[in-house]
């Protein structure tokens, strides 16, 4: 294979003129992470609230759950992208619309990615916690009403501390893939991780090292989170229940 | 929202948008289902296997692709690629591969982690007195494997296996990273040339969204049936 490999051109400097492109690609992180972290925010809420619904007696209300997440699930991911860029906006009132659209560079791409991938995850999350609160005992909510609660207040004080301890490996997992998917915001222009690494290859000619270094940098952000939780899940694993492997999932 | 829709954009397109971009996203997927299976099957046996070196590979493979973005997986192939059919063919320079050829290693090769995942919960899940049975009756290792674990491992996982492909199905429309024309590819094609951008990107979501929903739903009814067996 006769490729030049030159690992040096990680400390030349990138022809924007904010540093080597090592910290050009530091800085890609820093925007994959404040995306993640942004959608990270979004999903947890929306997911839990509509995972919860789902499992009410409340018909409409689990109709409009489950229609939210079927549509939500069965979108590609790049096409919600291009849904929340393209096309929102032009649905918006004008005004709104050009002011989106007018946002500075970062931002403009930055917004619609966070909702986009916020929306996208808060779907799988939702899926989680209405598994999660499923697989609780019948009796738990059973007791909640007997002990004179109110369906509010079971939730609450019995059903949703539970069974988010018992969904917390599997959520674990959806937040790497939030920061995995985070790189499919490089579609709509957000010089993210990848798309960096994508850069850094169109200035350099170094394709390689460009990306090696980016998956590098992926694989400790990877164990990094992973040991992070690790110790989380170690603190709030459920005693007495046998460890929450979780049944095998497809998945990203 | 004032300029109105042009929904003739899509009539106009319709058989650009489906011969040649629905065909590329369709044999994608079956190509990379298949080879994803197979190969999936073969990782995931190694994963399990009692040579360290062999599980060790596997397990190393499988958490590397399971631990970056897929787009950046296809960025790597689509340079990678040309670099080593020079290698392998003797040629001196890179040789010229595209986007098709280079979509269908990526997607295999990446999918291969994401089915070794579910085969390898699929044969754990068989009962261990299954293989004893088998070596009991003088099978060796891959007949024991190939007529006894196998085809329940793979029936166990079936619904599973058939929702990672839906998840295949939509992730094939990264591609347009490669500037591909997959469905996706050519709808923005189609939309930057038209300048319709709200009516193409609608159309394909609603494309989208009814094939997976419809191919869903078959397997929710899949997993109905042969649940109730055991």
């Amino acid at each position: 294979m006769n490729y030049n490999w030159h690992w040096a051109v990680l400390l030349e400097k990138e022809p924007g003129g904010t540093g080597t492109y090592l910290q050009y690609l530091i800085v890609g992180l820093g925007w994959t992470l404040a995306t993640a972290l942004a959608a990270w925010v979004i999903a947890l809420t929306v997911g839990a609230l509509i995972g919860t619904v789902r499992t009410t007696p409340i018909k409409w209300a689990v109709r409009l759950g489950n229609l939210y997440v079927e549509i939500f699930r069965n979108i590609p991911l790049i096409v919600q992208m291009f849904l929340w860029f393209f096309v929102v906006p032009e649905l918006l009132p004008t005004q709104i619309g050009d002011w989106i659209k007018q946002m500075p560079p970062p931002w403009g791409a930055y917004l619609p990615a966070v909702l986009c991938l916020g929306i996208f995850t808060s779907v799988r999350i939702a899926e989680q916690v209405r598994a999660g609160i499923q697989s609780l005992a019948r009796g738990q909510g059973m007791a909640g009403t007997a002990m004179g609660l109110t369906v509010t207040q079971t939730y609450r004080y019995v059903l949703l501390p539970q069974a988010f301890r018992i969904i917390l490996p599997p959520i674990t997992s959806e937040f790497m893939n939030v920061i995995k998917n985070s790189s499919v915001a490089l579609t709509i222009g957000l010089l993210e991780l990848t798309g960096r690494a994508r850069a850094m290859q169109e200035f350099s000619f170094q394709v390689f090292e460009a990306f090696a270094a980016a998956t590098v940098i992926y694989l400790i952000t990877n164990m990094i989170v992973v040991l992070g939780m690790r110790a989380l899940e170690k603190k709030v694993s459920v005693p007495g229940l046998i460890a929450a492997g979780g049944a095998p999932m497809a998945g990203h | 929202m004032d300029a109105g829709f042009d929904f003739d954009v899509i009539q106009r397109s319709w058989g650009y948008l489906f011969k040649e971009g629905m065909t590329f996203t369709v044999t994608l997927t079956l190509l990379a289902m298949t080879g994803g299976i197979v190969f999936g099957t073969l990782l995931a046996m190694m994963r399990l296997s009692a040579f360290k070196p062999l599980a060790w590979f596997a397990g190393a493979y499988v958490n590397l692709m399971r631990s970056v973005p897929l787009v950046l997986v296809i960025f790597w192939f689509f340079f990678l690629v040309p670099y080593i059919g020079a290698w392998i063919l003797r040629e001196p320079n890179p040789i010229q591969v595209g986007a098709w050829m280079s979509a269908v290693i990526t997607f295999t090769m990446f999918e291969a982690a994401y089915y070794a995942e579910i085969m390898r919960a699929g044969i754990q899940s068989v009962a261990r007195g299954q293989v004893w049975a088998g070596y009991a009756l003088g099978l060796n290792y891959g007949q024991t494997m190939g007529k006894v674990v196998l085809p329940q491992a793979f029936r166990n996982m079936l619904p599973v296996l058939l929702t990672q492909t839906i998840i295949l199905f939509q992730d094939t429309s990264l591609v347009y990273v490669i500037s591909a024309t997959d469905f996706l590819g050519a709808a923005s094609k189609v939309a930057n040339r038209d300048y319709r951008l709200v009516e193409m990107y609608t159309f394909v979501a609603v494309v989208y969204f009814v094939i997976s929903y419809g191919l869903s739903t078959l397997v929710k009814r899949l997993q109905d049936r042969i649940a109730i067996v055991r």
